[in-house]
């Protein structure tokens, strides 16, 4: 394999994109296909696997063709995944035994809690980082097994396989079942000090150790592709959030990032050992590198954020495409004194309330669709500093400017209003697809195509910057409104849901 | 009409029909003292408000990084609006160097390449502008109407648009005209810089322009404008 070209797929919650870089980094092409969301019920939501398998094949070929590339110019693929995202399918025949369970899907919760009454928190917080919550891979699992009949006996048997994402994926492209730390440390099974299964969390959740995957690092070749992209070595795989960490250049304890996506993700790199948190943060894996020793890191992660824009496009159809968003926001001065606040999975980071469910307040007869669109923009300003002081709380030092990459950084007025009420500037880099040039980057780094972190280091540039504006009686009166509106989303899932 | 119906070759009446309905979108409107037809202020709009703005930046994006990143230059993104270039995109130069965000800012069209390439294919508006009206920023800045229409017309037929000069003293910008699915110019991508870096003498570096060149076409193709 020479090639000069190194493709990565970045599969996500709303779409499936792939990347062709060149190695000075730089996107030679894009492709991008979405796929369908399926809300079952309120709360519920599902992806089905084969349609972003097909999709994944689907991007990459079209990519491929945009550039007149073929798969004998890639020396890498690369994947960064949507995390926690559960799949289970026949080993077999390779059918999903049923749709994918998405990560902001909430059916888990009575199962959470019986899990977090029974066994207690601490269990799971000391062995795996996390909290037992809906988020994680490990309880939907368990549901699956509870739900499909003759299912556990199968699984027990070696007869079905979990997956998440990557698993999926490489499981398709190179018929190995494996997956890397990162996503591995998901699932609520995952022990973050050996960084392999762990038998009591396995017992705990019972989940059996027969249809889980092998664990590995993110950058490793973990085999060649099969047809149609024959011969191309598989050589990363990570969730999208330690991929965007990577493609940050966040190599060092103390870099962070913040990805604004479907959902936002405040990332800092805590080092060779873990940080546990006190306020409402995870602990868990930055990436692994090849042999080199794991890198761990404190997450804040927040649930809702640019879904919230494609709610307001495809559900209440008051714009037409998401970058209009900006453009409404802009009608209007400020938010006309309403607030919205998207628990529509419940609150993530910090404060971690699956009772919770999304509220809008402050209405008056004064606010029309410009304030609306300015709160949905506001929302996810007003998440990040809740996450970002928990952050800084926790390790011990202030965060003096923040790196954001993401979909949502085109939208300068989100940008600005990010600035004004973290009252840090907030750049982003030249290349904003970090998710997709993280994959790249871990699986450039495995088949020696980049030949070390430091050159990698070298490629970020600082592309746009925000500096506060904001002044701060003003920034504080809007901040004590906005914990006002959090304060009236607890306390609304009842016990018999 | 009888010159339209002449150089259409359609009998009168249906010219007369299709100019009715032109006029209904303000596409065409008629000189009240001559009956002449000329073109209607829907058409003025039509080609500086085609794309929102904040859409053109979302799909333009990875392209203007891209831009930034080949030439080693600060990248801007601009669109008409009442005569003058609005910025809805700017990419720092990748030098780190301390540099302010210039989204929503007004240049003058005839100064700048962006202006100038947004002109070349808005002739209409370009026709408006009255001798007299081009402001002289630099002793470079073209302020002779019939020259500068002109240098409209060569960059029409070349494809890109050049400053040098003209608005700030040893700075040159080359800039290339975006296009959506309707062949419609709505917008302009480009890059600015010292003139020794950008320019042999006066004349911009093919390098650059290539660059350029090759941005403006990947922002259409990803508006539609060009297949595949």
């Amino acid at each position: 394999m020479n090639g000069r070209y190194v493709a990565s797929i970045d599969q996500g919650t709303a779409s499936s994109r792939c990347f062709v870089f060149d190695d000075r980094a730089r996107i030679v092409s894009v492709s991008q296909q979405e796929h369908r969301q399926h809300f079952p019920r309120p709360g519920w939501v599902e992806h089905d696997p084969e349609e972003i398998l097909r999709n994944v094949l689907l991007v990459v070929r079209v990519a491929l063709d945009k550039a007149d590339l073929t798969p004998q110019d890639l020396c890498a693929l690369g994947i960064a995944n949507q995390r926690e995202t559960t799949v289970l399918w026949d080993v077999r025949t390779g059918a999903p035994v049923h749709n994918a369970i998405n990560w902001a899907d909430t059916r888990t919760d009575r199962l959470c809690r019986e899990f977090a009454r029974k066994l207690g928190q601490e269990l799971f917080r000391g062995k795996t980082g996390l909290p037992v919550t809906t988020y994680f891979s490990g309880p939907k699992i368990r549901w699956l097994l509870d739900h499909i009949p003759g299912l556990r006996e199968r699984a027990e048997a070696g007869e079905v396989l979990f997956g998440t994402i990557d698993s999926w994926l490489v499981w398709n492209l190179c018929g190995r079942h494996v997956t890397d730390v990162t996503n591995a440390s998901r699932t609520l099974l995952m022990n973050l000090h050996t960084l392999d299964w762990d038998p009591e969390l396995l017992d705990a959740l019972g989940v059996p150790a027969a249809m889980l995957p092998e664990i590995r690092p993110s950058s490793e070749v973990y085999g060649e592709a099969g047809a149609p992209l024959a011969g191309v070595p598989v050589a990363s795989a990570l969730g999208d959030q330690h991929a965007a960490l990577v493609g940050q250049t966040c190599f060092k304890a103390g870099d962070a990032k913040c990805t604004f996506g479907t959902g936002s993700f405040f990332v800092l790199n805590t080092g060779a050992r873990p940080v546990t948190s006190k306020n409402g943060l995870l602990t868990t894996l930055a990436y692994k590198l090849g042999s080199a020793e794991p890198m761990y890191a404190l997450e804040g992660s927040i649930a809702v954020t640019g879904a919230l824009v494609q709610w307001f496009r495809d559900n209440l159809g008051l714009i037409g495409s998401a970058p209009e968003i900006e453009t409404l926001a802009l009608t209007v001065e400020d938010n006309g004194g309403c607030y919205f606040v998207p628990a529509f999975s419940g609150l993530f980071a910090p404060h971690w309330r699956s009772d919770a469910r999304g509220v809008i307040t402050g209405l008056t007869s004064y606010i029309n669709k410009g304030h609306l669109a300015r709160a949905v923009l506001e929302a996810t300003a007003w998440q990040t500093r809740e996450v970002v002081e928990a952050m800084n709380t926790d390790y011990g030092a202030p965060l003096s400017e923040l790196r954001v990459d993401g979909g949502m950084t085109p939208n300068n007025l989100l940008m600005q209003f990010l600035a004004d009420v973290l009252d840090i500037p907030v750049m982003r880099p030249i290349v904003a697809e970090t998710v997709s040039l993280g994959a790249a980057y871990t699986a450039g780094l495995a088949v020696g195509f980049w030949p070390d972190t430091d050159s990698l280091s070298k490629n970020w540039h600082k592309a746009a910057e925000w500096l506060p504006s904001m002044d701060s009686v003003a920034r504080e009166r809007a901040y004590r409104k906005w914990k006002k509106a959090v304060a009236r989303t607890v306390d609304w899932v009842d016990d018999d849901e | 009409m009888a010159e339209l119906a002449g150089e259409l070759r359609l009998p009168k009446g249906t010219v007369y029909g299709i100019l009715r309905t032109l006029q209904a979108v303000g596409f065409v409107e008629q000189d009240r003292e001559s009956g002449k037809y000329q073109l209607g202020p829907a058409l003025l709009h039509m080609g500086s408000s085609y794309l929102d703005g904040n859409e053109l930046r979302t799909r333009a994006l990875n392209w203007a990084d891209g831009l930034a990143t080949r030439s080693g230059e600060s990248v801007r993104i601009g669109t008409l609006h009442e005569n003058q270039v609005l910025i809805v995109h700017h990419v720092f130069r990748p030098d780190d160097s301390r540099q302010a965000l210039e989204v929503g800012s007004l240049l003058p069209a005839h100064a700048t390449a962006l202006g100038k390439a947004l002109l070349a294919n808005h002739n209409y508006i370009a026709a408006a502008f009255a001798p007299g009206s081009l402001s002289s920023f630099t002793p470079a800045t073209v302020t002779d109407i019939y020259r500068f229409r002109q240098e409209l017309e060569a960059i029409g037929e070349r494809g890109w648009a050049a400053d040098v000069g003209e608005l700030f003293h040893g700075t040159a910008s080359i800039a290339a005209p975006i296009e959506d699915r309707r062949r419609v110019t709505v917008g302009a991508i480009g890059i600015a810089g010292p003139i020794e870096r950008l320019c042999d003498g006066r004349q911009p570096r093919p390098e650059f322009v290539d660059y350029v060149m090759e941005a403006a076409r990947a922002v259409s193709r990803e508006l539609g404008a060009i297949p595949w």
